[in-house]
């Protein structure tokens, strides 16, 4: 029963005015009264709430869908409380408007904000269905319980499905927020279950769902040429000779906002400067690029050139170069001198690109005043007043149609594709279908950028680790703020936990664009901490796993209540979860190692061991176990997929990702020169989930920083070698 | 003009550029868009469809070259009801994002056509030349046993129906 999610057909022909009757939820999660008495009757009970005629129970998912799974488990939390028939349940993409906040999916935040509106919006409606029922059988509303998209009257013994009864409840007024209950968690009977994706049967089908697969009529195609070195702007071309090749339309300049480009996806609508070349399908547009020739104008080009950042964010740490104080607890200074054990270890990670395996593309129709967009961005939020100023439109007059993307990870957060497309779909007069290469997505991605840690621990002689410092090299466009993902942010460990912290950092220069990658930050800062963390323990004679739980310690919630807060209780749990699980301390094969790693971020406690086996460079990633904490369990079969998926996806870019930079401009071009783990590489994983019963948190970030550490530590204690640069290809390791 | 049968459907490709890539030939000028780009250089298996059988990329066959082949895609894998890998695809909730799933899918019952019961190392083989971004080749690997199972039952059940017709 379970359609497609995003059709564009069925996007269009949605009553968009219907939908945006009934009540809608402010972005504090308090519901706006919007009485729906002077309404129509009709299917519509709320703005994520449609019972259709056959029964059927149509629910929007606000937020975009990449592959993280929200347009399932949001939909979920409301057929939870509505107590809806999870079979005859339709996930669609909601409509891009104002009335369902904030449209973006970033931070794994789209499960913990929307909880409890997604709740309120099902619970709501249920009680909207279950008032008509009490009113139209002149029974008791109390008296009435709901299934499976009916209402039942016990004593008398009728029943009504929901179909019956929704014109009915559509006339009610909107009850009081307090007259709404809420289930308790031991009465659920969807969420904490697997349940396929929404989108499973369209997906295996080769429905047209994606970004890419967006076709309006007369559109045109096109393909943006942009300066290899980064903000170069194009001074002329053979725009003539490109003119008249075989299925190309138009060629012309776009001249593009200068730099540098920072990673800014609420404000900014700039675009670099190129060349489009518009034409009658997508292989005529490419071809053309073979004969185009620019003279590009370098003078405000990036010269970036990612070895000299490398040295000389090394010999800012080797020579302790300090420029800005981070955070500082306690008196480190005392603590280093009266420590039985100290150590200190570099430790550093390259630019990575996102390369989602989508490229990026959209479609634009900003012919006329009224611009219509169908992207798989992962800020639509955001287009409408941007494209509003580079147009010149009223915001007003601005559609945007979610469609699903083929992966995000971040990628997808800047929207500078849907301005190019904007631009060249207002000169052409026509609707524009921009499609990125492969090796446009990966010359001007927002990276993530390189990071360089030194860290030194002081250790008391019984083992307790009461000094911490850190100091980052961080790339900075200007000299005095660390560029998006390039520094540290005080986590509460170390900073809160153990007694004695200082960060500091120093700037390097560099212009190659920045942004959100996968956990930003924790994906990389992880990997130095954890990896350092079983040094000291190494060099202390002490077993890691107790070390680490020593380090943690037992101080509860460093902020009460708080879920993005370490909590060390559940820190504890999810540790000896998985080293239970992965047998920790059991006698391993000739050659095998395990390593171990925790980390807590956007909000989930996160613990992975991974047993390799190292011949010479060569690493075999045997297994993995993890153990999560994200609190209460919305789709389990989701929740486990992105355990599973960012083991793979962090093992993938510790093997052998990397960008390098050369006159500004990126060096690797496709998946050739920047290999993605394939299936013979990837290891068998092992997920257990701790249900704790706390607010839900989400999933699509928080196992990736503790890989590659784990899998590090794991190497150590194979072959005691110790990797302190990502990815592992730069020390000659690879992964078989 | 080019004439190649699509899912069972005669399609002629007229005044387009011969050395197009098949996959943009479907994608914009037969309506097919269950083939996906990831790469255009045959890294990534997103574009993974049948020729004459067998699993092939797309993105590296132009479409002048194909007059009188036999190309299949996802779109046409099914017949009355899903084929069984596809079917295998949903019951283990394969996809997260979805992107590579259709050229996996290829790959995956192209597969099974020849080795109905093949190993995890004959599975890893036929699999390596399709990436996902997002992670999924455990539930890939498990969903090809799963139809690995279903179509050998249904095989042998076939089979037993025979005899027992030829032996009534
Ligand atoms: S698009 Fe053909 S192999 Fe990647
Ligand atoms: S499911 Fe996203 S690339 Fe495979």
């Amino acid at each position: 029963m379970n359609q497609p999610s995003n059709s564009i057909a069925n996007t269009d022909r949605r009553d968009f005015l219907k939908i945006s009757l009934g009540l809608a939820l402010s972005s504090t999660g308090s519901i706006s009264m919007m009485s729906l008495a002077s309404a129509e009757a009709s299917g519509t009970l709320n703005a994520y709430v449609n019972i259709n005629a056959d029964g059927s129970v149509t629910i929007y998912g606000p937020n975009p869908e990449v592959g993280q799974g929200v347009n399932t488990s949001l939909p979920m939390i409301v057929a939870e409380e509505l107590d809806a028939k999870w079979e005859d349940v339709q996930c669609e993409a909601a409509p891009v408007q104002q009335q369902y906040g904030m449209q973006f999916a970033g931070g794994s935040l789209s499960i913990p904000m929307r909880w409890d509106e997604m709740r309120k919006m099902g619970a709501t409606a249920r009680e909207m269905l279950c008032r008509a029922a009490a009113s139209q059988w002149n029974v008791p509303r109390d008296e009435l319980t709901t299934a499976d998209s009916m209402v039942r009257h016990g004593p008398s013994g009728k029943s009504g499905h929901y179909k019956d009864l929704v014109a009915a409840a559509s006339l009610i007024s909107v009850p009081d927020e307090a007259d709404v209950r809420l289930k308790a968690p031991a009465d659920y009977r969807l969420l904490g279950k697997r349940i396929s994706n929404a989108s499973a049967e369209g997906i295996a089908t080769g429905k047209p769902i994606f970004g890419i697969d967006a076709k309006v009529d007369a559109m045109v195609y096109a393909s943006f040429v942009k300066c290899p070195s980064i903000g170069g702007v194009a001074k002329s071309a053979n725009l003539e000779a490109v003119r008249a090749l075989p299925g190309v339309i138009d060629a012309f300049i776009l001249d593009g906002t200068p730099g540098p480009y920072n990673f800014d996806i609420r404000e900014s609508h700039a675009i670099q400067s190129g060349v489009a070349i518009v034409g009658k399908d997508t292989w005529s547009t490419f071809k053309a690029r073979e004969a185009l020739k620019v003279d590009w104008d370098l003078s405000a080009a990036s010269q970036d050139d990612s070895d000299s950042i490398e040295a000389e964010a090394l010999a800012a740490l080797a020579t302790g170069r300090v420029e800005a104080e981070i955070e500082r607890a306690g008196d480190v200074e005392a603590a280093f001198a009266n420590a039985a054990m100290t150590a200190d270890s570099t430790y550093s990670t390259d630019f990575v690109s996102h390369a989602q395996l989508e490229p990026q593309g959209v479609l634009v129709s900003a012919a006329t005043s009224a611009v219509e967009v169908w992207t798989s961005s992962q800020t639509p939020v955001f287009i409408t007043s941007n494209l509003a100023k580079l147009l010149d439109v009223t915001p007003g007059n601005i559609t945007v149609h979610q469609l699903r993307g083929g992966g995000g990870f971040g990628r997808r957060l800047s929207n500078e594709y849907i301005f190019e497309a904007a631009l060249i779909s207002r000169r052409v007069g026509a609707p524009v279908k921009l499609q990125w290469k492969r090796e446009d997505d990966m010359a001007f991605d927002y990276f993530r950028a390189p990071t360089y840690y030194q860290l030194q621990g002081a250790v008391t002689d019984d083992g307790q680790l009461v000094g911490w410092k850190n100091l980052v090299a961080a790339a900075s466009t200007d000299g005095e703020n660390a560029n998006y993902g390039a520094s540290y942010r005080p986590y509460d460990f170390p900073g809160k936990v153990i007694p004695n912290v200082v960060v500091e950092q120093s700037f390097v220069k560099s212009q190659t664009p920045t942004g959100a990658w996968r956990a930003p930050i924790s994906n990389v800062y992880a990997f130095a901490e954890q990896s350092f963390i079983a040094e000291l323990a190494h060099k202390a004679g002490q077993d890691h796993r107790a070390f680490l739980l020593n380090a943690i310690g037992d101080k509860g919630w460093i902020k009460e209540g708080d879920m993005a807060s370490l909590n060390t209780a559940r820190a504890r749990a999810t540790i000896e979860a998985v080293t239970k699980a992965a047998g920790w301390g059991r006698k391993l094969p000739e050659g095998h190692g395990l390593g171990l790693a925790f980390f807590l971020s956007h909000s989930g406690h996160i613990a992975e061991v991974a047993e390799v086996s190292v011949d010479g460079k060569d690493i075999t990633v045997h297994d993995v176990w993890v153990a999560a904490d994200v609190g209460q369990v919305v789709n389990l079969s989701g929740l486990e997929n992105q355990l599973q998926g960012s083991v793979v996806d962090g093992l993938s870019t510790m093997a052998a990702q990397r960008i390098s930079i050369k006159n500004g401009a990126v060096v690797q071009s496709n998946y050739d020169s920047y290999p993605l783990l394939r299936m013979p590489q990837s290891p068998r994983v092992h997920v257990d989930v701790l249900n704790s019963g706390y607010r839900p948190t989400g999933a699509g970030e928080p196992a990736l920083p503790p890989l590659a550490p784990a899998v590090c530590n794991a190497v150590f204690d194979a072959c005691g070698e110790r990797i302190k640069a990502l990815p592992i290809s730069k020390e000659g390791f690879k992964i078989v | 003009m080019t004439t190649i049968t699509i899912n069972g459907k005669d399609h002629s490709f007229n005044g387009i550029d011969p050395a197009m890539p098949l996959l943009w030939a479907l994608r914009d000028h037969a309506g097919i868009q269950g083939v996906k780009y990831g790469c255009g250089v045959g890294q990534c298996g997103a574009c993974t469809v049948w020729l004459d059988g067998f699993a092939v990329r797309s993105c590296q066959l132009t479409v002048g070259a194909l007059e009188g082949r036999v190309v299949t895609t996802v779109e046409g894998l099914a017949t009355a009801t899903l084929h069984p890998v596809q079917q295998a695809w949903i019951d283990h909730d394969v996809a997260q994002c979805g992107y590579c799933q259709a050229g996996q899918i290829m790959s995956a019952a192209a597969l099974l056509e020849r080795n109905p019961s093949p190993t995890d190392d004959e599975i890893d083989a036929a699999m390596a030349g399709n990436l996902c971004r997002c992670g999924t080749y455990g539930r890939i690997k498990s969903a090809i046993k799963a139809a690995s199972g279903a179509m050998t039952a249904s095989a042998l059940f076939y089979n037993a129906m025979e005899a027992e017709e030829l032996s009534a």
